[in-house]
């Protein structure tokens, strides 16, 4: 492997790693976070009646987590382009 | 690519709106009094089970790759579907809604847990996983951890955990054949062990595929139809997971009224703050290091297209998970007040054909001939497939739940028989003592497998023995404090060895059965924590040992080092094309 392949692949891992930290960083905000804060959300009532810290638990947590893995998704498929290593 | 995935569509959305007419033709022969109970319970389950026997036959095959990971060829959208369906297990659709109808607010912990895991999946294990290009999760752990030895604790873990997920699987069917046919539940069992065959024995994963997508298609319609109709007879508004809010607060006003001081939505008042949390964790690592889900991720045609598939899946299983929590809040409001102070000698037929399955207890302890809430007590395994007749919907619908339960516990069952099955013949057989036998020979050997193993599960499932369940709620921690530090540490760190791996799966998962045994049978905890989030002590011991050892040893051989480096980009900078591996 050459010097400039190995730069390469070097940097595209880096932007992967990051990518992947940021996106894990709001995975746990909506998880665990929402967990250690339910007392203090559930004082806010939101849409049709529901406690908010019941409501992240019934429907904002599985709702972010879907968008953060779409994200991810395309986000990988433009790094791994700019990097020349996609499929 | 896409033409296939416009054909794929077609064909399934013509599947769904016949299945639609089918429910509704059914409905207007129930209205008409064409057709009985038992005649629409009868009807449902040979059709479905009909539909995935078709299925399977069409996807016979005589080519490994076929067999075991689906020919990498199921397109990310429709693997989604498959795994959505492969997950979402018995459990899910049976006891979910139960255990939140039973547990109020603590029950979220297993709706977060359940989906969470899936984003660690898309993120750290399922693309890597699928770079590799191997048949199992053995066959990643033997080829990054060189030796015997972690291959053989691998195989073991993997049959262990699948085992007894298997067998909960079948009980799950014969619970549900057992009360809607009227067959006895030993003899239940049997039949959906048929059920379970003649969907992965010809075709093996890729037939198991196809009848997933069928079996999601069925238990999708089959649990928000119900919960649509509820919403629209006490909202008003049919769509349930907007309108459950008022659901809620009536519930809470009701409660309050009838002098309940445990209430429904009341937080940790079963459960301490800490095992809330605990849960949520050991879920969420446990379910991204489940073998019969990480599998799934091996059958699409390559890197980029796994990725996706993990965000499908997660989404048709979201579909599911955010409705369930509004089935349990409809299902409480309904026991609240059609239920609760009705004399006991009026009720309806429902009552009584559940308490002999003795999963519903009534007894008017205070003599007054109503029913108290204290008094009528629900099994958490009876609130889902009750409810349509609690709230007083066609029988239609209760056969309709009732196969959508049927379909639930089969698909999963189908994935763990072909997680076990593949142990055996691939990573026993084929990689330890038979290395040069003949493609037609390691088929058979595997046939052979899935019939053994599932006979097996259906003989044990018959015996009702009240330790599977436990075992389940136990798999999630044991999965967590074994296979997921090792498999994420595996790819994100070169530096981890054999002899580090070996040393923290032994001591997560010691850690973790240690605080099992010894609080189930002292019924004593630290922090509240119960047995079923034990891994919280076993996991971090396991990545700090896993690390500690490695570093205290030599670093792993360069061509594995090389390896680990290769996992990491779906192609390389002077290949042609993504190499597809495996052997």
């Amino acid at each position: 492997m050459s010097p400039k392949d190995a730069e390469r692949y070097e940097q595209h891992f880096r932007a992967n790693l990051g990518l992947s930290l940021k996106l894990l960083l709001i995975w746990a905000l909506v998880s665990v976070g929402a967990g250690a804060a339910y007392l203090w959300l559930d004082q806010f009532q939101i849409l049709t009646g529901f406690p908010l810290g019941y409501y992240m638990g019934a429907q904002g947590a599985q709702i972010t987590f879907v968008i953060l893995i779409f994200i991810y998704a395309f986000r990988m498929r433009t790094i791994d382009q700019k990097y020349g290593v996609d499929e | 690519m896409l033409g296939q995935i416009d054909r794929l569509g077609r064909i399934w959305g013509m599947y769904t709106m016949a299945f639609g007419v089918f429910v509704v033709l059914l409905w207007l022969a129930e209205y008409v009094g064409l057709i009985g109970q038992r005649g629409i319970a009868w009807t449902f389950m040979i059709l479905t089970i009909g539909i995935y026997a078709t299925i399977g036959i069409m996807s016979r095959t005589g080519n490994l790759d076929e067999y075991y990971v689906a020919g990498r060829a199921v397109p990310g959208i429709f693997n989604g579907m498959a795994t959505a369906s492969d997950w979402m297990s018995a459990a899910s659709y049976i006891s979910l809604a139960g255990t939140l109808y039973v547990l109020g607010m603590e029950g979220l912990s297993y709706t977060v847990g359940w989906t969470g895991g899936y984003v660690l999946l898309a993120m750290f294990l399922a693309p890597y996983i699928r770079k590799l290009g191997a048949y199992t999760i053995p066959d990643f752990v033997g080829v990054r951890y060189p030796g015997t030895f972690p291959r053989v604790v691998a195989v073991i873990a993997a049959i262990i955990v699948s085992g007894t997920y298997l067998v909960a699987q079948v009980s799950g069917v014969g619970i549900i054949m057992s009360r809607f046919l009227g067959l006895d539940f030993r003899i239940a069992c049997f039949v959906g062990l048929l059920g379970i065959l003649v969907c992965s024995m010809l075709g093996g994963m890729k037939a198991v595929t196809w009848t997933q997508v069928a079996q999601y298609i069925i238990l999708i319609v089959a649990f928000i139809l119900p919960t649509v109709f509820v919403s629209a007879k006490i909202t008003g508004v049919p769509i349930p997971q907007l309108m459950y809010g008022q659901a809620l607060t009536d519930v809470a006003a009701t409660e309050a009224a009838l002098g309940i001081d445990k209430g429904y939505f009341t937080p940790f008042n079963d459960w301490t703050q800490s095992q809330f949390l605990a849960l949520i964790i050991c879920l969420m690592c446990g379910t991204a290091g489940l073998p019969h889900v990480i599998v799934r991720f091996y059958t699409t045609p390559n890197v980029r297209e796994t990725r996706f598939s993990v965000g499908w899946a997660l989404f048709f299983i979201g579909l599911m998970y955010i409705t369930i929590p509004a089935y349990a809040a409809f299902a409480r409001w309904e026991v609240l007040h059609n239920v609760v102070g009705q004399a006991i000698d009026s009720l309806p037929s429902w009552v009584d054909a559940w308490t002999k399955t003795g999963l519903l207890t009534l007894n008017d302890a205070n003599g007054n001939g109503l029913v108290e809430y204290a008094e009528f007590g629900l099994n958490s395994d009876l609130v889902v497939l009750a409810m349509p007749e609690i709230a007083g919907l066609p029988y239609v619908v209760a056969g309709l739940v009732a196969a959508g339960g049927l379909a639930a516990a089969l698909s999963t069952a189908d994935g763990l028989l072909m997680v076990v099955a593949t142990a055996i013949s691939h990573d026993i057989y084929f990689k330890l003592i038979n290395k040069s036998a003949s493609d037609r020979v390691r088929l058979t050997i595997s046939r052979v497998m899935l019939v053994t193993v599932a006979a097996i599960a259906a003989w044990v499932a018959s015996l009702r023995l009240s330790i599977i369940s436990d075992i389940v709620a136990w798999a999630f921690s044991l999965a967590a404090a074994s296979f997921f530090p090792i498999l994420v540490m595996g790819i994100f760190w070169k530096r981890i060895n054999t002899a580090g791996a070996i040393t923290g799966m032994a001591f997560g998962l010691l850690t973790t059965l240690g605080y099992i045994i010894w609080s189930s049978v002292t019924g004593q905890t630290i922090g509240g924590i119960l047995p079923n989030a034990a891994g919280i002590f076993g996991m971090p011991l396991n990545f700090l040992l896993t690390i500690v050892i490695s570093l205290a040893t030599a670093p792993p051989k360069q061509e594995i080092q090389a390896l680990v480096e290769r996992l990491r980009f779906p192609k390389h900078l002077h290949d042609a094309a993504a190499p597809a591996t495996g052997d």
